[in-house]
């Protein structure tokens, strides 16, 4: 048996597919640009801002995938996390790039038994990991909830009387960073162009690039990119499927962890209740609008992803209301969007999934064809 | 004592301690002065408001098309019925006929293109269906504006266009369902008949569908849909033929909901809809790919039970309302009890 | 340069039963040193079995052990897991690849035993982040595929090669043990072309001279005897021939693993399907079923007849049912009846008036979680409109539950279904019972043509009898013209009237039942083309 013969039309279609929701949001942009009236200098620095704000939490989603588990929504976890660590950061009054360090250190061992027991229950959850994490990701906000809201100033000290809500406990709704607000993003800032450069930020970035580059080139990055294929080869292989799935989960809601600090630190406010539960689902929006798959993601996809989606999502409001009049609708278009392309990737990859499945068939009607065997 | 092993082998433990905990809060509520009465009405006027809602979870699960999590297509369905029979300025009882009747048209369409969705990416129902919901409500919001609505009491007043986030069904089909036949029994005990009788007169439908040839076949596609397969079912059209009464009964379920609650909310009202109905029916018993009627009833009314209890038994203990933190680890915990349990991992 | 000197394995006296079934009794070889040890025998053999116990397969410990003792280098050994057999220097390719498509070469055969790079920073955390020395493992992987004679490209994708490449890596895996001492080929040749088979085989030799021994299992009986230094033949759990290969010839060894010639089948009929009418016709049909591929099958079926479709494992003899129902993806044409069935639609299949009885009991014979009744009355209910009551000129059909009860009672008294009554689940059944509530299912149907597949598969021998039993009469009484597809020859020599053999997802021949069982075996083997159909 040997390859499909496939016309060139059919070739281009599939390629065209393949990069089908990169392509789709780069048409997007480029009749949006125009309209939103922004000059290309300001688009410009907003793109590196936003890729300084966002890509550290994408990045995070890159291990599971290596692993085969698919998109982590359960990466609000260790959001989640972070934003306890930044609570307690502003409680002891520790600022800038000391106070950074401080609630990542808090951050980390919650982040990994939250990841931990994430990674168990998935591993109960074989085959339906996505919609399990999900799940795992409002069961979790209850609990976070129950501490941050009932327990924290009740049960937990808080000293700091503004961060506690009027009736003497729990936290408020929101929270100022402003003790570590940019204290990453000014550092080291250079000017380009007019473009003021996060130099620090991107550095870090730069070096987590480097790390994910590494850790795929490690024996334990081997095993995930192994077990991710077929379990059950790497098991008879001798290696540790589960726990290997586990560790996957727990890096990436340690690095999710670290990628909130970074991304609150830029916005310098924290909407305690809120700011974790959409975070995950624009992360993998963007990851997906850089081209990625539930199986396969690379940093590559991170940074065009990055770039693709907040060009849409600073640009559709002005435009929305240029084209039809109302800023509202350009809100209401770049949810509306940013639900989609993960409807859309989501159900390309399936379908792509299932479309391989059927080539054997195909193989073995042009092997008869081919063989002559067929009298007809 | 093997007997009452099996019972709670086969009633599940979560549900068990569901229930003991939700009798415990009737038991405790007289204490901390709170009207049993009261609680009680409240929980059978939230049943008959969900439980449509709750029932529509059925033949998806049935057809093995997993937990509905895209029920906020079947709302969404159920709103441009309701606001389209306030455009054409139906009142009264009539108002909500016409509502069902409007909104059945977008239920078969809607629900149709949906379940030709998920028959291309079976394995994967649930997670997609959770996003097709939340792609659809977003798509809604866009559309809630720019749709010509005019009726004074439906569009912003200031621009005249656009759907306001709430519209009262009042003069409309406010009650119209509750207010039938109903009774009470002392001061602060009252019966919606006419929204039970109507939710019974759905359920029973949905029974009898069960019990033709085409509700066998359903069940079969989803037990074991290479069974069904290979005795001659046409597996894709009983799965869109789930989909789209799952999702008609969605819409029905939304302005029932709304008859009794008195709004119509639009925008992002619909989002997390189906999260509540999805927990309710695991809680009643159900599982991944089996469901009862039954499920539905003892599901809605332990859910429904808890989430009207539990905030005012728990003020009158602590004077905090930790209701809301209560609903959410419960009923996503639910899922995650269903998601993970073994025997359907298997498939 | 076989040594002569004391065995390298030795099995003493090997038994092993499934939960009373016995599948090896009495098992004794030995093997040494360089030694190519040939082991054949028709599916059910025991070849699988006596392999799982050489290399500690987890389904051995829990069914209960085996008996007997098997000696590695002269000590005694017990594995408990494949793990220690690894270690104990014994490599097994199995028949299924065990390769991931998007690892290279390199990496599927260094899988999981990668040289690394010391790292400090696996002093902190643990030794699985040191990274992989990617030249070492190009090399160990190179040495090991130059032990093959084979030029693979180690840095290319698995996915992307041919099979036949597949196929090397596999072997290449388990030579880059250094301590691999035994090696076991499980078919190793059925995936390759001609060349490629014998560029394997070359290689066998020359690893046999290394001083590997190796145990080569295959249908290719010219292999066997080109390749092996001994053949060991398999019938019925037991040893039956241990022979030097230099002597034999395939008609031989063919007899010996079909064996126990029975010339004489008590209740064989004469049934002269010649004068009776073509039932169904099948042209060129080609299936894609996994593991059962057909390839360009023509075959007519005689109404009243039986007749059965056999041959080796893997060979396509399943597809043929399955890909005319239409449960796998299927091409080519059906005539029943001088109607043309459409093909991939299994409504049409069964609206013909055909029904099929799936080898695949629980997952497509079975609703394992609903009721008795409900899987017998299933298919009939949907197809024939039958135990459904009718209101509104039949658009209303509701589920008669008296008559689907009386139905499912009646068949479970004609077939003798053990069972506490027919509200109990499928799946709380034993085999021989879930066999016959799948015949009670297609029976329901009165199907005009039955196709069954490897209906005594699994279940003990008394109700091996009466499921046959069950199905002669069916066709004797009703007339129901049946195809019978099973792995057991006798067992369609008993009933049939005349018997097909697919090999290589082909028919390689027809002859009638009362043909001597030797024939049969040769056309089992038999590379395509070699046999013509013989005029009955």
């Amino acid at each position: 048996m040997s390859k499909l013969r496939e016309t060139r039309g059919q070739k281009i279609i599939g390629a065209l597919e393949k990069n089908a929701v990169p392509i789709l949001f780069g048409i997007i942009c480029l009749i949006g640009i125009p309209f939103s009236g922004y000059s290309l200098g300001y688009l410009g620095q907003e793109i590196i801002v936003r890729i300084s704000r966002n890509s550290f939490l994408i990045i995070a989603l890159l291990v599971p995938i290596m692993a085969g588990m698919g998109l982590n929504f359960g990466m609000t976890l260790g959001a989640m996390a972070g934003q306890i660590g930044l609570i307690f950061m502003v409680d002891w009054g520790i600022v800038g790039i000391p106070g950074m360090i401080l609630a990542m250190i808090i951050s980390t061992p919650i982040s990994a038994f939250l990841g931990w027991m994430c990674g168990k229950i998935l591993n109960m959850a074989k085959g339906r990991e996505m919609v399990t994490s999900y799940i795992i990701g409002f069961f979790i906000n209850g609990v976070y909830q129950l501490i941050v809201l009932y327990g924290m100033g009740s049960v937990i000290p808080i000293k700091n009387t503004s961060l506690v809500l009027p009736r003497g406990y729990g936290i408020r709704n929101t929270v100022n960073l402003i003790t570590i607000r940019k204290a990453l993003d000014n550092l080291l800032a250079i000017r380009f162009l007019g473009i003021s450069i996060p130099f620090a930020t991107l550095l870090i970035i730069a070096l987590l690039c480097i790390f994910i580059v590494w850790f795929r080139r490690t024996k334990l990055g081997q095993d995930m990119r192994a077990v991710g294929q077929d379990m059950e080869v790497a098991r008879a292989a001798g290696i540790r499927v589960e726990h290997t799935r586990i560790v996957s989960v727990v890096i990436s809601t340690i690095l999710a962890g670290y990628g909130m600090i970074l991304y609150l630190q830029n916005m310098g406010t924290l909407n305690t209740y809120n700011s974790h539960m959409q975070i995950g689902m624009f992360s993998i929006a963007a990851l997906l609008v850089g081209g990625a798959s539930v199986a396969r993601a690379s940093i590559g996809n991170v940074f065009l992803g990055v770039s693709l989606f907040h060009l849409m999502f600073v640009v559709s409001p002005p435009a929305g209301k240029r084209i039809i009049g109302d800023a509202q609708l350009g809100e209401y278009f770049r949810v509306f969007v940013s639900y989609g392309v993960i409807t859309i990737a989501l159900v390309l990859y399936e379908i792509r999934k299932r479309r391989k499945a059927a080539r054997g068939g195909l193989l073995l009607a042009q092997d008869q064809v081919d063989s002559g065997e067929v009298d007809a | 004592m093997t007997k009452i092993k099996q019972f709670i082998h086969s009633f599940g433990w979560p549900r068990i301690i569901i229930g003991l905990f939700l009798l415990s809060l009737f038991i405790i509520a007289p204490f901390v002065g709170i009207n049993v009465s009261t609680s009680l009405s409240d929980t059978i006027v939230r049943f008959g408001m969900n439980g449509i809602m709750v029932l529509a979870m059925v033949p998806m699960i049935h057809s093995g098309c997993g937990l509905n999590f895209g029920l906020p297509l079947g709302i969404i369905a159920g709103l441009l019925g309701g606001t389209l029979s306030i455009e054409f300025n139906f009142v009264g009882n009539v108002s909500f006929l016409m509502a069902i009747l409007l909104s059945t048209p977008f239920a078969v369409i809607l629900g149709w293109g949906y379940g030709k969705l998920l028959n291309r990416v079976k394995g994967s129902e649930m997670m997609i269906a959770t996003y097709v919901g939340f792609s659809s409500v977003a798509f809604m919001c866009i559309m809630w504006l720019l749709l010509p609505y005019n009726h004074p009491s439906m569009v912003w007043g200031y621009a005249g266009t656009g759907l306001r986030t709430t519209i009262s069904t009042e003069g409309y089909y406010w009650h119209v369902l509750s207010n039938f036949l109903k009774f009470g029994i002392g001061d602060h005990f009252t019966f919606p008949t006419g929204m039970i009788l109507f939710f019974a007169l759905i359920a029973f439908l949905m029974w009898a569908f069960l019990h033709t040839k085409k509700g066998t076949a359903m069940t079969a596609v989803g037990s074991n849909p290479v069974f069904a397969r290979a005795s001659g079912i046409n597996i894709d059209k009983i799965r869109t033929l789930s989909v789209i009464m799952s999702t008609w009964l969605g819409a029905i379920g939304i302005l029932v909901y709304q008859q009794s609650f008195g709004f119509i909310q639009l925008y992002m009202g619909p989002f997390y809809m189906a999260l509540p109905a999805v927990s309710a029916i695991l809680i009643g018993g159900a599982s991944v790919n089996k469901a009862t009627i039954l499920n539905v009833v003892v599901g809605t009314l332990l859910f429904q039970g808890i989430l009207t209890m539990t905030p005012s038994v728990m003020n009158s203990i602590i004077h905090t309302d930790m209701s809301e933190v209560i609903r959410i680890i419960v009923s996503n915990g639910m899922i995650l009890y269903a998601l993970t349990r073994k025997s359907e991992a298997t498939r | 340069m076989v040594d002569t000197s004391a065995p390298l394995l030795e099995m003493r006296n090997i038994s092993k039963d499934f939960f009373g079934n016995q599948v090896l009794t009495d098992v004794s070889f030995s093997l040494h040193k360089g030694e190519i040890l040939g082991l054949v025998g028709e599916n059910g053999a025991g070849k699988s079995t006596l392999m799982n116990i050489l290399f500690g397969m987890d389904v051995i410990q829990l069914t209960g052990g085996y008996e007997g003792e098997m000696l590695v280098d002269g000590k005694i050994v017990d594995y408990t897991s494949s793990f220690d057999a690894i270690a104990d220097g014994i490599g097994m390719v199995h028949q299924e690849f065990s390769l991931l498509p998007d690892f290279t070469v390199a990496e599927n055969i260094l899988l999981n035993r990668e040289p690394e790079k010391y790292s400090f920073i696996s002093e902190v955390f643990g030794e699985r982040l040191n990274s992989l020395d990617r030249n070492s493992m190009n090399e160990k992987s190179k040495k090991a595929i130059g032990k093959l004679g084979v030029a693979i490209n180690s840095s290319m994708l698995v996915g992307r090669m041919p099979v036949g490449h597949k196929q090397f890596t596999e072997i290449a895996r388990e030579l880059s043990k250094e301590s691999t001492r035994i090696l076991v080929l499980d078919e190793p040749t059925a995936v390759l072309t001609e060349q490629e088979a014998s560029i394997l085989l070359s290689a066998v030799r020359s690893l046999a001279n290394e001083g590997i021994a190796i145990i080569f299992i295959s249908h290719r009986l010219q292999e066997i005897i080109d390749v092996c230094d001994t053949v060991l033949i398999m019938r019925d759990g037991k040893i039956v021939k241990n022979e030097k290969a230099q002597d034999l010839t395939i008609a031989q060894i063919a007899r010996w693993m079909v064996g126990r010639e029975v010339t004489h089948h008590a209740d064989r009929r004469s049934f002269d399907y010649e004068h009776s009418s073509v039932m169904l016709s099948i042209k060129n049909l080609w299936v894609d079923m996994p593991g059962e591929t057909v390839r360009n099958v023509s075959l007519d079926v005689h109404k009243g007849e039986i007749i059965g479709i056999g041959g080796l494992a893997g060979q396509g003899k399943l597809g043929i049912p399955n890909g005319a129902m239409g449960l796998f993806t299927a091409g080519g044409s059906i005539t029943f009846e001088g109607k043309e069935i459409a093909l991939n639609e299994p409504r049409r299949f069964l609206d013909a008036g055909m029904a099929f009885v799936s080898e695949d009991r629980r997952g497509v014979g079975l609703l394992l979680d609903e009721s008795l009744d409900w899987n017998i009355s299933f298919a009939a209910m949907q197809v024939n409109d039958k135990f459904l009551k009718k209101y509104l000129n039949g658009m209303l059909m509701w589920r008669d539950e008296k008559q689907i009860q009386a139905v499912a009672q009646q068949y479970i008294d004609a077939l003798e279904i053990k069972c506490t009554s027919y509200r109990q689940k499928a799946k709380e059944l034993s085999g021989g019972n879930q066999q016959k509530i799948c015949l009670a299912k297609a029976f329901a149907l009165t199907p005009k043509l039955l196709f069954v597949s490897e209906p005594t598969r699994g279940i003990d021998i008394g109700a091996k009898s009466l499921v046959l039993q069950a199905l002669r009469d069916y066709n004797e009484k009703s007339g129901t013209t049946i195809v019978m597809i099973s792995s057991e020859l006798e067992e369609l020599r008993a009933i049939c009237d005349r018997i097909a053999i697919v090999t290589d997802g082909r028919i390689s021949g027809i002859l009638p039942a009362e043909t001597p069982s030797e024939d049969f075996g040769l056309l089992m083997v038999s590379k395509r083309g070699n046999t013509e159909e013989k005029p009955a």
